[in-house]
């Protein structure tokens, strides 16, 4: 038998409010199964199992804000028996009084639940989970609201709205959301400045040879198949990062432990502020159109505020990109305990020199922050001009 | 339909990508990127929501093509008139 605790999302989480269970008592569930969403400064993030079983109980409520660690379910192994003495003793949710009897104004989430592009429940409309909680709150159909979210989605805002002719709020609750998260980031940078003994390399990579073939190919294929120059830089980190393994890793307890496979948190700008590093697994063994992918569907979500747990926990290297349009470089500071951040300036047309002439060609300043208690010079370099020898041959990646 | 027709079918498409803009304080000459600070992704995205809608298929060349509101109507209509 084990308790499922409320899970550390980063080191400045202390806690989180539980807003919808995505299991019941009786489901089977498996390792990296999604079975509660958990409102966080970061939005709602889908928690995901890691142990197969059964769901005995659960044993924390809707609306109620619980610390790190408090038991949220009881899960039992396949087989085993449940707990059938009555005196045995079953964890019992933080603050149950509240959450019982939930009063709005209490346990209502610090963060307000964001939009997000969710599968269409019970009710065959997709709702985010704010948005179902406060309609069966107020008693209003879901199906009757007209959903404004991704994919037409009905957000908080649209139930709002349908809820009272007052006008939603949705500046100042949105003003809240990015507020919470300047919270999280201050934690996590200021931790990263005050431990982190970073040092940083620069180099310039021609990366005419990359853009090329990606027009070329791109030229052929509709938008949906299209792939960003992004994700060939993406796919070349990732490499570049199962080599030179310094810069692939965590610090935890005053050691280096290098990561076995390359999780690739990918620095995603939300609008209105707020920034948020998702990770994609093992981003070095991913097709270039599969890296694509996995970053469109990153971006809709931590735009949403919709996010996996492990996303969030699970990366081994950043890369912060600025886009096609931009600054020309950038020197970023590492999201601890990882131990190397790599930004990547707007790629510039600028005169070269290409054998013995001067030609335009685009060029992108590629910066590494790297962590001096693990990695140095030398390493940095060599990942660097990994990257910029991987980038000439767009093709292999 | 209209160009006044394509400009509504534009700017919806892009309140679906970038949900906080609201319809009526985006200018006829706001750029999408500089103006209106969609990413190379956010354009993308929206390229592919015109092809979903209109089957038209804006090559990556064309994209300077529909930059702004004004940009995007005439394009539209004059590649969809075709």
């Amino acid at each position: 038998m084990g308790i499922f605790q409320m899970p550390s999302l980063g080191a400045d989480m202390e806690a989180g409010t539980l807003v919808e269970w995505m299991v019941k008592p009786g489901d089977t569930v498996h390792r990296g199964d999604i079975v509660a969403v958990v409102e966080t400064q970061k939005g709602a993030i889908e928690i995901e199992i890691f142990e197969d079983g059964i769901v005995e109980s659960l044993d924390a409520a809707l609306g109620a804000k619980l610390p790190v660690g408090a038991p949220l379910a009881t899960i039992l192994a396949e087989g085993a028996a449940p707990p059938s003495a009555p005196g045995a003793p079953v964890s019992k949710p933080v603050e149950t009084t509240q959450a019982e009897k939930p009063a709005p104004e209490a346990t209502m989430p610090a963060t307000p639940p964001k939009a997000g592009p969710v599968e269409p429940g019970a009710t065959g409309v997709a709702a985010s989970p704010a948005a179902r909680h406060l309609a069966a709150e107020r008693g209003i159909n879901l199906a009757s609201v007209r959903g404004s979210g991704p994919g037409g989605a009905v957000v908080l805002t649209d139930v709002e709205a349908a809820a009272s002719t007052t006008p939603a709020s949705k500046p100042s609750k949105t003003a809240e959301a990015i507020a919470e998260m300047r919270k999280a980031i201050a934690a996590a940078m200021q931790r990263s400045k005050r431990e982190i003994p970073h040092f940083q390399l620069s180099q310039v990579i021609d990366v005419e040879a990359a853009s090329a073939w990606l027009a070329t190919r791109n030229a052929e294929l509709p938008p949906a198949n299209r792939i960003l120059l992004g994700a060939l830089f993406m796919k070349a980190a990732a490499l570049a990062a199962a080599k030179v393994q310094e810069m692939n890793g965590h610090y935890r307890e005053d050691r280096f432990e290098p990561a076995a496979q390359v999780n690739l948190g990918v620095a995603v700008a939300l609008r209105g502020g707020g920034l948020i590093a998702p990770a994609i697994t093992e981003a070095d063994t991913l097709a270039l159109s599969e890296m694509m992918a996995a970053m469109k569907d990153l971006v809709a979500r931590a735009r949403a505020m919709r996010l996996r747990s492990s996303e969030l926990t699970s990366g081994t290297l950043t890369v912060s990109a600025l886009g096609e349009k931009g600054a020309d470089s950038m020197t970023g500071i590492i999201f601890p305990p990882q131990v190397a951040l790599l930004a990547v300036g707007a790629p510039k047309r600028r005169p070269w020199i290409v054998g013995e002439s001067v030609m335009p060609r685009l060029v992108a300043t590629f910066t590494l922050s790297a962590d001096h208690r693990v990695s140095d010079g030398r390493q940095a370099n060599r990942f660097l001009a990994e990257i910029d020898r991987l980038l000439q041959t767009p093709e292999a990646l | 339909m209209t160009e006044q027709d394509f400009r509504a079918a534009f700017v919806e498409e892009l309140i679906k990508i970038a949900p906080d803009l609201e319809p009526d304080e985006i200018g006829d000459n706001d750029h999408i990127q500089d103006d209106l600070d969609l990413d190379s992704m956010d354009v993308l995205n929206l390229v592919a929501a015109l092809h979903a809608r209109f089957g038209l298929n804006i090559p990556e060349a064309d994209y300077v093509r529909i930059a702004t509101p004004a940009l995007a109507s005439a394009y539209l209509a004059a590649e969809l008139a075709a």
